[in-house]
């Protein structure tokens, strides 16, 4: 009687389905607040890909969400549900710009910036290894381990910046402004090297650091052994174990890449645009990517596009927030919400309904078939 | 310690830990139901929203309540929907559950008040008055008692008293009742309450209107009892606090309303230590007094202290057999 969905259907018409149904529930609270839904979603389009400078920023924030979506999708093919992206990220920015505000005066940028990468996928991965290793060899669930842990970083942070980092002197809770050699290239100026005119934004060379740990995590995670063994424990730690598989390893595995993933988070925020350590460089990027990765299914093609999707809804929103009064970004947050709940928890709810479609499709046009022949 | 600083800590203890005992009920009732509550920040944090909007508009603490009350009953029942009756992921779900309050709040408390994400300030008529007001004046001839017992103690709204008396009703409804035995029997074995011809559905989602209307009151109390308005984000990670909280007394009402307890203390003590120097340690970080009660969290479920073992079905959703 249930059929599963054919495979095309699985992937891109439910998908989309959900995503309409969020976007639906969204428009329902943009025409409850009085706007016109319709109108606010062309001023979102075009301020995310109207102009140049729009897209940058798209491409920007979406360069984020490539990593958190990365590290809970790692996690995910693990069996394992990270909360703990925004922890990691934030610890993952301290490792980046601690190296960066030792270092970077005396270092040239093509050892500082691999070092500070280094040390981002360093700091981020150990800070999920801790829960990774409490739940393989102490039993403690991870999910309730790294919401704890996401605390412990932020408090961390707070800490370190206020009482040791901090320029004394200075009101602002940032650290000192990195060295030259410690900055990522902006993108407008990479483009004007090679003699293109471009608007300058926040968009900078991690964006191709993005798009290469989507190749590597696809490349690891369905052509290699290893990947192989993470996603074998992550759908059935039984039948992994029995194949010679040590499952406690996997799950250590599987946070530490993902936790590896978030830290470089710090890449695009820090290196690439702020210059310098601050507070709020996470900015809730660890939870979108729970977002992210569930639309794109997972799969690194999948973060990738919906990363741009985010990427163009919080560009478009911060638009909409110049734009039309009373509008704020609190609503692409909100639709952020609805799109995990209709993506993820809430996302075969509708596949029964489509499955019956399909079907009175087929029988439709075969019959259709049979009258014609 | 002087009388007056004890008093003090000990009012601000409780006045911190009831939202937090509160939601913990809240979240434990659920838990042992076996569906996982990582939404009671959200839910706290629209219904926070909730009774300040309707204390504003209909000017009546009842009204404001009864809306935060529908309001968060609503959001567990959505989550009922996702997990219980369409065996979605109750960790997804319950993400879902926080992301969408932070944003709703913002949104309708622009669009409504364009306070910058405020509310305005509810009447006094509508805020929670010490229950005993006049306490202050029966401790005149024992100045002794009167810091701890009647600021303490005695100087607290009903809600403070409620969330107390709710630890041993819980208690009783959990471990003295028919419904309790049921109740935590799904949260083990749902297989066998279903066998024993009771609905697994019905009984989870009986947890999750209790859930709902735990997390209202905790929600009501920020705007009602402790700030006066609602303010973005007001919530500040109570709700994960709670859940911790909950854990940390092994999912049992009297051990999670000690934690609780415990929790508000430190709360209270990091505002006191701000700058001040311990004896043979030196200046604590207020960080570190603040992370203390995750940090506690992590060990105890790490087993380096105790043992905190969750119900056998949490999490998992339940498929009738045909």
């Amino acid at each position: 009687m249930n059929q599963p969905l054919p495979r095309w259907a699985d992937l891109l018409l439910l998908p989309a389905i959900n995503l309409a149904v969020a976007l639906l529930a969204a428009g329902v609270m943009v025409a409850l607040v009085g706007q016109s839904p319709l109108d606010v979603l062309v001023v979102l389009v075009r301020g995310a890909f109207g102009t140049e400078r729009g897209l940058s920023y798209t491409l920007y924030y979406a360069t984020t969400f490539v990593f958190t979506g990365l590290a809970v999708a790692v996690a995910f093919h693990g069996g394992l549900f990270n909360i703990g992206g925004e922890g990691q990220a934030i610890v993952g920015g301290l490792g980046t710009g601690m190296a960066a505000l030792w270092w970077s005066a005396s270092l040239p940028a093509w050892a500082m910036l691999p070092l500070m990468l280094l040390a981002g996928a360093l700091f981020g991965m150990l800070w999920a290894a801790v829960p990774a290793v409490l739940q393989a060899y102490r039993g403690s669930h991870v999910v309730i381990t790294t919401i704890m842990f996401n605390f412990l970083a932020s408090s961390l942070l707070v800490y370190l910046l206020v009482n040791h980092l901090k320029v004394p002197g200075k009101m602002a809770v940032e650290s000192a402004a990195f060295g030259a050699s410690a900055k990522l290239p902006a993108m407008h100026a990479l483009l004007a090297g090679m003699g293109l005119q471009w608007p300058a934004s926040p968009l900078n060379a991690s964006v191709f650091l993005a798009l290469f740990a989507a190749l590597g995590v696809y490349l690891l995670l369905w052509h290699t052994r290893v990947g192989y063994a993470l996603r074998a424990t992550g759908a059935s730690p039984g039948a992994a174990a029995y194949a010679g598989i040590r499952p406690r390893r996997q799950v250590v595995l599987a946070m530490g890449v993902s936790g590896a993933l978030a830290g470089m988070v710090a890449m695009n925020e820090l290196a690439g645009v702020s210059g310098r350590l601050i507070l709020e460089y996470a900015g809730g990027a660890g939870f979108t990517g729970i977002a992210v990765a569930l639309m794109g299914r997972n799969h690194p093609g999948g973060i990738v596009a919906a990363s741009v999707l985010f990427g163009a809804l919080f560009q478009g929103g911060a638009e909409l927030s110049f734009d039309v009064p009373g509008f704020t970004r609190d609503m692409v947050v909100m639709l952020q919400g609805f799109i995990v709940l209709f993506s993820g928890a809430m996302a075969y709810v509708l596949a029964p309904a489509v499955q019956r479609a399909l079907a009175a499709i087929e029988r439709a046009s075969a019959a259709q078939g049979v009258a014609r022949g | 310690m002087d009388e007056a600083l004890l008093g003090a800590l000990l009012a601000s203890t409780l006045r911190v830990s009831t939202p937090l005992i509160l939601c913990a009920l809240a979240g434990l009732l659920s838990e042992r139901a076996g569906v996982i509550d990582i939404g009671l920040e959200g839910k706290m944090l629209l219904s926070a929203f909730a009774a300040g909007a309707a204390g504003v508009y209909f000017d009546s603490t009842v009204i404001a309540l009864a809306l935060a009350l529908c309001v968060t009953v609503a959001l567990s029942w959505l989550h009922g929907l996702a997990c219980v009756s369409y065996h979605g992921d109750q960790v997804v779900s319950g993400v879902a559950v926080n992301i969408i309050a932070s944003g709703m709040t913002a949104v309708l408390a622009i669009a409504w008040f364009a306070q910058g994400g405020q509310t305005p300030p509810v009447g006094a008529g509508v805020r929670l008055h010490p229950v005993f007001p006049g306490v202050a004046g029966w401790f005149t001839d024992m100045p002794a008692a009167a810091g701890a017992l009647g600021e303490g103690l005695l100087g607290h709204n009903a809600l403070v008293y409620l969330a107390l008396a709710l630890v041993p009703a819980v208690w009783w409804l959990m471990y003295r009742t028919r419904f309790g035995l049921r109740l935590r029997a799904v949260g083990e074995n749902p297989q066998m309450v279903d066998a024993a011809g009771v609905s697994v559905t019905r009984l989870r989602y009986a947890a999750l209107t209790l859930n709902g209307l735990l997390c209202g009151l905790a929600g009501s109390y920020l705007v009602l009892a402790q700030n006066a308005a609602f303010v973005p984000n007001m919530s500040a990670g109570r709700g994960f606090m709670a859940l911790a909280a909950m854990i940390f007394g092994k999912w049992h009402p009297v051990g999670a309303c000690w934690a609780c307890l415990l929790f508000g203390f430190l709360d209270a003590l990091a505002i006191r230590l701000q700058g001040a120097s311990l004896p043979g340690i030196g200046e604590v970080p207020v960080q570190a007094v603040q992370a203390l009660p995750y940090l506690l969290t992590v060990i105890l479920l790490a087993g380096f202290f105790g043992r905190s073992v969750a119900p056998q079905a949490l999490g998992k959703p339940y498929l009738k057999e045909r």
